[in-house]
Parts: C-alpha cells; sequence; structure tokens
C-alpha cells in the first residue's frame, strides 16, 4: 500500500485542536525525541507534522547529566539526559526562528526548577504569537531532587500552571506534560486545568533503573532514568483513558511508544485528539510520517471521516 | 547549517557475508548511499526484525565503500558480534534486506600535502582505518598502521587493508601476535623513526585516552573517532555526548553522532565517564 494522495488527504478531516490552536494532522513529535528539528529535516518536511514539539527548554542553559546516559531495555530504553539544552535566550534567537522558516509549526516545551522559572520562561515567550502553544513539561524524572518532579504534587502543579497563565495571555494554549509516576493522574490533571491549562501532555516517561551486573553498579550515571518506548504504552493508554473519562472535554496528547499507526488508534481510541511519537524516531528516522500515515489508513478502513469522531471511541 | 545532509534511509541487500577471524566482513549494496561516503563515517542500521524488542538503530563505522562495481554503490561493514543486535546481523544471509541510515557524522580530516600518517586501531576498531590509509596513500602520504587487541583473534588486519599501508605493527596484550603489550608501547619509536605528523585512530575510549596521551607528548596532531552509546545516531537523542573544548575553551556535551565521532583529541576532554567536567557549559551550580 503506497502513501495516501493529497486528495485523500483532503477527503478525511484529519485536523486537530488544541485550545485556539488548529493543527492539520494530529501527529507530533515528542519533547525531546526531535533535537532541534533540524536533524530530522533531512529525512521529511517538518509541515507534514501537526506540530514539532521542542525539546524542554530551561532558563540558563544546562550541561545534562553525565554519561552514560542511555540503557536499552526490551522493547524500551532509559535515558536520563537530564535536559540538556541551550537555555531560552539562545533558543529563541536560533532555534526558533530556523524552524517557522522551514514550515514548522511549533510547540515550545519549558522546564524549571521552581515556580519563577516557570514564569520567566512564559514571560519570554508571550510576545511571540506565531507559536502553536507551549507544553509545560512539569515531570522530567531525571533532576537530581525527586521532590522537584512538579507532576508528583497537586499543589505544586496547579502552583505552575497558575504562574504560566498568569503570565502569558488566555487565548495561547497550555499543554501541561503529566507524570504516570502517580498515585491518581486524574487528580493532578484536574488541578492543572482548573490553573488554566488547555490540554495535558499523557505521559512523560517513567521512571526507571538498570544495575550492569558485572560492574555491579547502575548502568547510568544518572542512577535512574526515565523509561520510554513501547514498553510504556499500556500505562499510556491506561492513563489517557481514565482522564478522557474524568475531563472529555479536554484534549489529550497522547505519547509513550507509539511505533506505528495501530498504536496511535489505540491512543485516539482511548481519548487523545493528538499524538506524539517519540522515541520511536530514535529507531525510525520517519517514524512519525509512517505512524502518520498508517493512522489515516486505520481509521478510513475502521469507517471513520474525521479523527474527531474517532477521539474516545473506546469508552463504553 | 545542515545536519546530515547527505545522509540517506534506504533498505539495503547484504551482497556477501563472511566470517573474518573473531569478525563477520559484510557487504551491502546501497545505491546512492555510497558515493558521499568518507573514511570515519558510520551507518546505523535496524536490528531484531519487524517483531523485535530491540528498538534502537546499531552503529557500524564503514569499513570501506565504492561507487562503481557490478551492484553499484557499495558499502562494507566489520561487525563484531558480542550483542544480541550485532549478532543478529551478523547472521544476516545473502539477499536479506536491512534498514540502514547513512553516511552519518564526521570523516577524517585529509591533509592537502604529503605527511607521515600514523594509523591506531584498537579490536575490530581498526574498520574505518583501512579506507583512510587508501586516501592517504592516494594523497603521497606515507602511512604506518598499529593495531592492538587482547589476543591475535580479535585483530582485524585483512591482506587487501594491507596495501595502502608502509609498514604494520601488531601488538597483543597476550603476546598471541606481534608484540606483547599495547598499541601505546610500540608508538613513541614510530612516531620518532619516520618523523610522524599526524595520529589517526579508532578503537575503544580507554585506548583513544592513551593514543592522545602520547601524541600530546610528541606534540603530534591526533584525530580520533570516539565511541559513546548510541540511541539514535542522527543527533536528536543526546546520549552519545562526549565532552570537548570548543575554540573559545568552552567544554560542551557534544554529540559524537554529529560532531563526531571524528574529533580532535586534543578538545576532549578525557577520563569524564559518570561525571561532568568542571567548567562544563550549563553544569549543575
Amino acid at each position: 500500500m503506497g502513501s495516501p494522495t493529497v486528495s485523500e488527504f483532503q477527503a478525511f478531516d484529519f485536523r486537530t485542536k488544541f485550545g485556539s490552536r488548529y493543527f492539520p494532522s494530529p501527529i507530533f513529535t515528542a519533547s525531546g525525541c526531535a533535537g532541534s528539528g533540524k536533524e530530522l529535516s533531512q529525512f521529511f518536511d517538518l509541515d507534514e507534522l501537526g506540530a514539532v514539539v521542542t525539546k524542554s527548554i530551561s532558563v540558563k542553559p544546562r550541561s545534562g547529566r553525565p554519561t552514560p546516559r542511555m540503557a536499552e531495555t526490551p522493547s524500551g530504553m532509559l535515558n536520563s539526559i537530564g535536559l540538556q539544552g541551550p537555555g531560552i535566550d539562545q533558543f529563541l534567537e536560533i532555534d526558533i526562528p530556523w524552524l517557522q522558516s522551514n514550515g514548522a509549526r511549533v510547540i515550545v516545551s519549558i522546564s524549571g526548577e521552581t515556580v519563577e522559572e516557570y514564569a520567566s520562561l512564559a514571560r519570554k515567550l508571550r510576545g511571540i504569537n506565531s507559536l502553536h502553544g507551549i507544553e509545560v513539561n512539569i515531570s522530567c524524572p531525571n533532576v537530581e531532587n525527586r521532590g522537584l518532579v512538579f507532576a508528583c504534587d497537586p499543589v505544586a502543579s496547579r502552583a505552575v500552571i497558575e504562574a504560566v497563565r498568569r503570565n502569558i495571555s488566555g487565548d495561547y494554549p497550555i499543554i501541561a506534560k503529566l507524570s504516570p509516576d502517580v498515585t491518581d493522574i486524574v487528580s493532578i490533571a484536574n488541578e492543572v486545568v482548573a490553573a488554566g491549562a488547555d490540554g495535558l501532555a499523557l505521559i512523560n516517561t517513567v521512571l526507571g533503573m538498570v544495575i550492569d551486573v558485572d560492574a555491579k553498579r547502575p548502568k547510568l550515571a544518572g542512577i535512574t532514568g526515565g523509561l520510554s518506548g513501547p514498553a510504556i504504552r499500556p500505562i499510556a493508554v491506561r492513563a489517557i483513558y481514565q482522564v478522557h473519562k474524568a475531563l472529555p472535554q479536554i484534549p489529550i496528547l497522547g505519547m509513550g511508544g507509539v511505533t506505528n499507526g495501530r498504536d496511535a488508534l489505540e491512543m485516539i481510541f482511548a481519548g487523545a485528539s493528538g499524538v506524539s511519537v517519540g522515541t520511536a524516531t530514535f529507531g525510525n528516522p520517519s517514524a512519525v510520517i509512517k505512524v502518520k500515515r498508517e493512522l489515516l489508513e486505520g481509521l478510513r478502513s475502521r469507517g471513520f471521516n474525521s479523527l474527531s469522531e474517532a477521539i474516545g471511541v473506546a469508552h463504553v | 547549517m545542515n545536519i546530515n545532509s547527505r545522509a540517506i534511509q534506504d533498505s539495503v541487500e547484504v551482497l556477501s557475508n563472511k566470517k573474518v577471524g573473531a569478525y563477520n566482513h559484510m557487504v551491502f549494496a546501497v545505491g546512492d548511499m555510497a558515493s558521499h561516503a568518507k573514511p570515519g563515517n558510520f551507518v546505523a542500521i535496524s536490528v531484531g526484525g519487524p517483531s523485535s524488542s530491540l528498538i534502537l538503530r546499531r552503529a557500524f563505522a564503514i569499513y570501506r565503500s565504492s561507487n562503481r562495481g557490478a551492484y553499484g554503490g557499495t558499502i562494507e561493514l566489520v561487525v563484531a558480534a558480542h550483542g544480541t543486535g550485532s549478532k543478529w546481523l551478523s547472521e544476516r544471509s545473502v539477499h536479506e534486506r536491512v534498514d540502514m541510515v547513512g553516511p552519518l557524522g564526521t570523516a577524517f580530516g585529509i591533509p592537502t600535502e604529503p605527511v607521515n600518517a600514523l594509523l591506531v586501531g584498537g579490536g575490530y576498531g581498526s574498520a574505518p582505518l583501512f579506507g583512510l590509509a587508501e586516501v592517504l596513500k592516494a594523497r603521497g602520504c606515507r602511512v604506518d598502521m598499529v593495531l592492538g587487541a587482547s589476543v591475535a583473534g580479535k585483530i582485524y588486519a585483512p591482506l587487501e587493508g594491507k596495501r595502502s599501508v608502509n609498514v604494520m605493527t601488531l601488538t597483543t596484550e597476550d603476546g598471541s601476535a606481534g608484540v606483547k603489550g599495547r598499541v601505546t608501547d610500540v608508538m613513541p619509536q614510530i612516531i620518532e623513526r619516520n618523523q610522524v605528523e599526524i595520529i589517526y585512530s579508532c578503537g575503544p575510549m580507554a585506548m583513544l585516552e592513551a593514543v592522545n596521551q602520547v601524541a600530546e607528548g610528541a606534540n603530534v596532531l591526533h584525530q580520533c573517532a570516539v565511541e559513546e552509546s548510541m540511541a539514535c545516531g542522527i543527533g536528536v537523542c543526546m546520549t552519545c555526548v562526549v565532552p570537548m573544548r570548543d575554540s573559545a575553551g568552552v567544554i560542551k556535551m557534544q554529540r559524537s553522532c554529529i560532531e563526531g565521532p571524528v574529533v580532535d583529541g586534543s578538545q576532549v576532554v578525557w577520563g569524564s565517564e559518570r561525571k561532568i567536567a568542571q567548567g562544563t557549559w550549563g553544569a549543575p551550580q
């Protein structure tokens, strides 16, 4: 089966919406899995994507964690990058103009160590109206202090989203990225939506660990890392299903081990309005395009005429 | 700036797969991918087949490439089957296809004038050095080579590879071939005797660090192909970083797949595994 033609794309309403912004396709990159966008542009046109979600950016440059940063696991991998990045100023000067001049719709992912840092990042972004939204990453597991994982605490989660919302205009879409490493993800979702989030990104990586049995010590220099890949997909589907059931009006960007169209269908049927492809890109540079093509085929072959009518259909 | 602007992703056919000592020498029909491949570049290959639980690509230094022949463009690899992924690759039969991305990464810098070069390889790390030797020889360089391994069977030194080498020296830690010892034991005499002006190396990081010490001691330029575990090979995952000093002397965590694998040995902050070197840009306060 070849790629769908342009007219086939047009016949099917593939659009999706987060907050005030529309996207022509529901397949996005996942934060931290698409580099600066330049790396993938060698393999496909970035305007093929719903949006590029950039690697979470912080106020100041970050070296990230030492190596080894990676351990492959069955159907997955652990990473302990530690949010390596150039800091918001260089990012706004170099990365954003490049992405936009290459036709990408951009959702900027931000990460802070304090509520004030999130507020400061939001202030830096509020003047750039051409962005398609902010992903507020409150759930990166690769921070020195696990107490800093805001998304594990409803009060802290709320405080961060309130601070971002206060510093950015009301129609600027905010997507809060949550951690699956909580007892009750619905209660966290309720808090961030009450605080002004327009959408939710589900899920970040799952905290994990691998021990090198020959060296008799943790494989990663960072000791623990975030587990991603197909191994965590059922956890993501569960989180999407639970949150969509509780908050059916809130759009969800689903992610966690999506490798093909079937996986994306699963997330759409669980309640996601869009799907991000992350770790699959490491194994296949054009994975995002493959998922997009196969999702469209999968929806059409099941008799759907639009993406929106497929969202959440697994709920009985 | 374009990143990997020559890279292609393609399903490529295995043309040949032969056991050579501890390794497999494999030839792939890669079409246009070969035309831009240079010594030092690598390819990234999907392993395990469609239902595999191995989700990450495996990176292999290009042993040789040719863009003309009966099968069109070819790329040759030397595969050491010491992990599940490389073992799977080494078991592919002729006519099977694998998904390959390449050529990737930086290449060895070639001097514009004929110079005296010393190529140093550890284990199957010798693979990219033979293609480099051919290029250097064609430029009129004197090319000496030192290959080391723990035992004789782990040295990769095929006959056809030796044609472009003036003098080949082998070292093994157990003395089963060549000089008993390590590559760095024989390097100083060769550097002095042949008035070596540039050293190229490829192998494990500990060996590269030791080679760099010898190079700095002798005040000789050193280009090395660094090795750090990669998830993607195309610059998006940020796992394969190596601390490097930039031209302003600032240490940055650089991707060995994009800014490397071939780097200037004097710029690497050696011995930084498991710690962030002091003064690194953006280091935790």
